[in-house]
């Protein structure tokens, strides 16, 4: 949990502490992401609404960039259930954020497999480019770091994750330079998984 | 043998529908629908196969377990694939994902449930956009839905994004997940089996185990078995990653040596260096030396071995990897990841990345060994999942092979193998 933006980096807190988040700005979903939850909340049985929190949280986010008391309200009216069940939610999982983030959040695989082919000489790149220390966002707003675990490519390390978007084989000297790319012309800057990569190529 | 489940992953277009069908697909299913459900759990059964997410249980007893008196009864699959080292369900849904949908279609059929749910991990954003696009397709060919290709089964395959939690791969707390609470694993009895997915009979199975049964269905039974070892029957998926050249997903039977696996299809070491340990199935299993390595990586002979096979992740690691900060490293996962439900593993799991933090910087003593073993002892066993047995094998196993360089870092107050990969200067957790 010390690598949640909301939290001092390297504290030990625990992701069962609770915090509560920021009230925020005023929250509806809009037309378009209301018409995607009422789709979504479908396939689950009509009594297990609950079951559709984390896609609706996933709506929140996309829509306002963090999630806040606001929302949180929002989602809890439309699933009929208590704000207090969706914060112990929000809180859990790590892909959610209660504080405003940079608009690329880079995510840094930082165990085994991508830690021995370089990953922390990664980090200590892009932190150096940036002025920053994992969990912290630029000055200009534009990207937080973020050091995480596995993300599940370990034949591609070291593997970053911006956004949604992935880079892999990341190496150390290269990620000053994707840091300028990104800036310059955003997740189309990336390599993708391999599944694109190759298909690029091919 | 030739491989069967990724065999065109490297192919243009192979997560394609018409790419699948050009290739056999969907005949697995329609052989399926001609049977009796319980034909197809008893082939399964028959088969051997066992789970491939790790624990290596037999899939047809899972099936037959699944209570058959209660309706609505659910296949849910575990894609939250997060153990370190592990990247095989991550190409198979990538690249060949209507074996999946095939497979859960199957599944469905033989336990009569008439909902699959594939959860996946969050970070799996673009897999899942793969994942819906295949299952889309399958919908517009009659291959789910209502009244599949006229056999009057229904079944619907829906796609559940997770949301960074490795605890969610445990599968009760998936299920916990999955319902819309914490992903915090439920106390056993009952197994899912019994009461799993909203209280109801469930079976949860991983990707590639669900990527099998099509496979099972369609080249029988008598191959199935033929493949591999006695109980360790079918195609596996090896996952080699690490300091080796080639690293990747490589599908052989598990006949095949981890020596092969390592030197062989992966590559070797890379020049100049040495093999001074290797990790056969995810960062939860114990560790094995260089002259371990010429055994089936099968379950029973892993096991055998004195580690296990788990989710085949073979993380190899050569001689310029100091195993203090590997437990180091590996710890801190499993303080990030555990999911605060069991004291012992909430608070152990910190403490022991806290006192391998300090001997790796030079601050440890002694008697900080005699604490490591200790803490471990008392989390292992004492936990609800197996999480906690997980994280405290890291410690245990490096401190009983490489015990003389926990001593060289406390006797010289420094890291006697700083290596080039890793960061110039510690800052944050490191």
């Amino acid at each position: 949990m010390s690598f949640h933006p909301k939290m001092a980096y390297d504290a030990t807190f625990h992701k069962s502490a609770r915090q509560l988040e920021d009230e925020g700005p005023a929250f509806v979903y809009t037309a378009e992401n209301r018409a995607r939850f009422e789709e979504i909340v479908k396939r689950y049985p009509p009594e297990r609404r609950r079951s559709a929190v984390l896609p609706a949280l996933y709506l929140a986010q996309y829509q306002q960039g963090y999630i806040t008391a606001n929302a949180i309200r929002h989602v809890a009216e439309l699933l009929g259930i208590t704000r207090a069940d969706v914060e112990d939610v929000v809180s859990y999982y790590t892909m959610f954020y209660t504080k405003p983030v940079g608009t690329y959040v880079i995510n840094v695989c930082r165990t085994l497999s991508c830690a021995i082919n370089g990953a922390e000489r990664v980090t200590e790149e892009i932190c150096a480019k940036l002025g920053v220390r994992p969990g912290e966002t630029d000055a200009s707003g534009t990207f937080t770091v973020l050091e995480v675990e596995c993300l599940g490519a370990c034949d591609r390390a070291p593997v970053v994750m911006v956004n949604d978007a992935w880079h892999e084989n990341l190496q150390p000297e290269a990620a000053a330079k994707m840091i300028d790319e990104v800036r310059e012309r955003g997740e189309a800057a990336l390599s993708g998984c391999h599944h694109v990569v190759e298909r690029r190529r091919g | 043998m030739d491989p069967v489940l990724i065999a065109h992953v490297r192919e243009a277009n192979s997560f394609t529908l018409d790419f699948y069908l050009a290739h056999g697909g969907y005949e697995a299913l329609k052989t399926a629908l001609a049977k009796k459900p319980d034909e197809i759990v008893e082939m399964v059964k028959a088969s051997g196969l066992r789970g491939r997410g790790g624990a290596g249980f037999p899939t047809g007893m899972k099936w037959q377990f699944v209570d058959k008196k209660i309706e609505p009864r659910y296949i849910v699959c575990n894609a939250d694939e997060s153990e370190p080292g592990t990247f095989k369900d991550h190409l198979l849904m990538e690249r060949n994902p209507h074996l999946l949908v095939e497979g859960c279609a199957i599944g469905c059929y033989a336990i009569g449930a008439k909902v699959a749910y594939i959860y996946i991990r969050g970070e799996f954003y673009h897999v899942q956009g793969i994942l819906e696009r295949a299952i889309d397709e399958a919908y517009a060919k009659g291959f789910l839905g209502r009244n599949i290709l006229g056999s009057g089964f229904d079944c619907d395959v829906y796609v559940h994004r997770g949301a960074g939690a490795y605890e969610a791969g445990e599968e009760t707390a998936l299920l916990e997940s999955l319902e819309g609470k914490r992903a915090q694993p439920r106390n056993k009895p009952p197994f899912p089996a019994v009461a799993g997915l909203y209280g109801k009979p469930s079976a949860v199975n991983n990707v590639e185990t669900l990527c099998n049964v099509p496979v099972i269905v369609s080249k029988g039974v008598e191959w199935y078995t033929s493949v591999g070892p006695e109980k360790n029957g079918g195609p596996k998926l090896y996952c080699v990653s690490g300091h080796v050249r080639n690293p990747g997903v490589f599908e052989a039977s598990m006949s095949v040596t981890l020596r092969e696996l390592i030197d062989g299809y992966a590559g070797g070491v890379r020049e100049g260096r040495t093999l001074k340990a290797v990790i056969p199935g995810g960062s939860s299993v114990p560790i094995l030396l260089p002259d371990q390595l010429d055994i089936q990586a099968s379950f029973d002979a892993v096991q055998k071995a004195g580690s296990l096979l788990g989710s085949a992740a073979i993380v190899v690691l050569d001689d310029t990897t100091c195993m203090v900060w590997l437990a180091q490293n590996l710890l801190h996962f499993y303080r990030h990841e555990s999911c605060g439900k069991c004291t012992p593993c909430r608070e152990g799991t910190d403490w022991l990345h806290k006192i391998l933090q300090r001997i790796e910087r030079g601050d440890g003593e002694m008697r900080d060994l005699d604490l490591l073993t200790g803490i471990s002892n008392n989390i292992a066993g004492k936990t609800l999942c197996a999480f906690g047995d997980a994280a405290v094998t890291p410690v245990l196993t490096t401190l009983k092979h490489f015990r003389h360089e926990y001593e060289a870092h406390i006797r010289e107050k420094r890291c006697t193998l700083p290596a080039d990969w890793r960061a110039r200067q510690h800052v944050g957790a490191h």
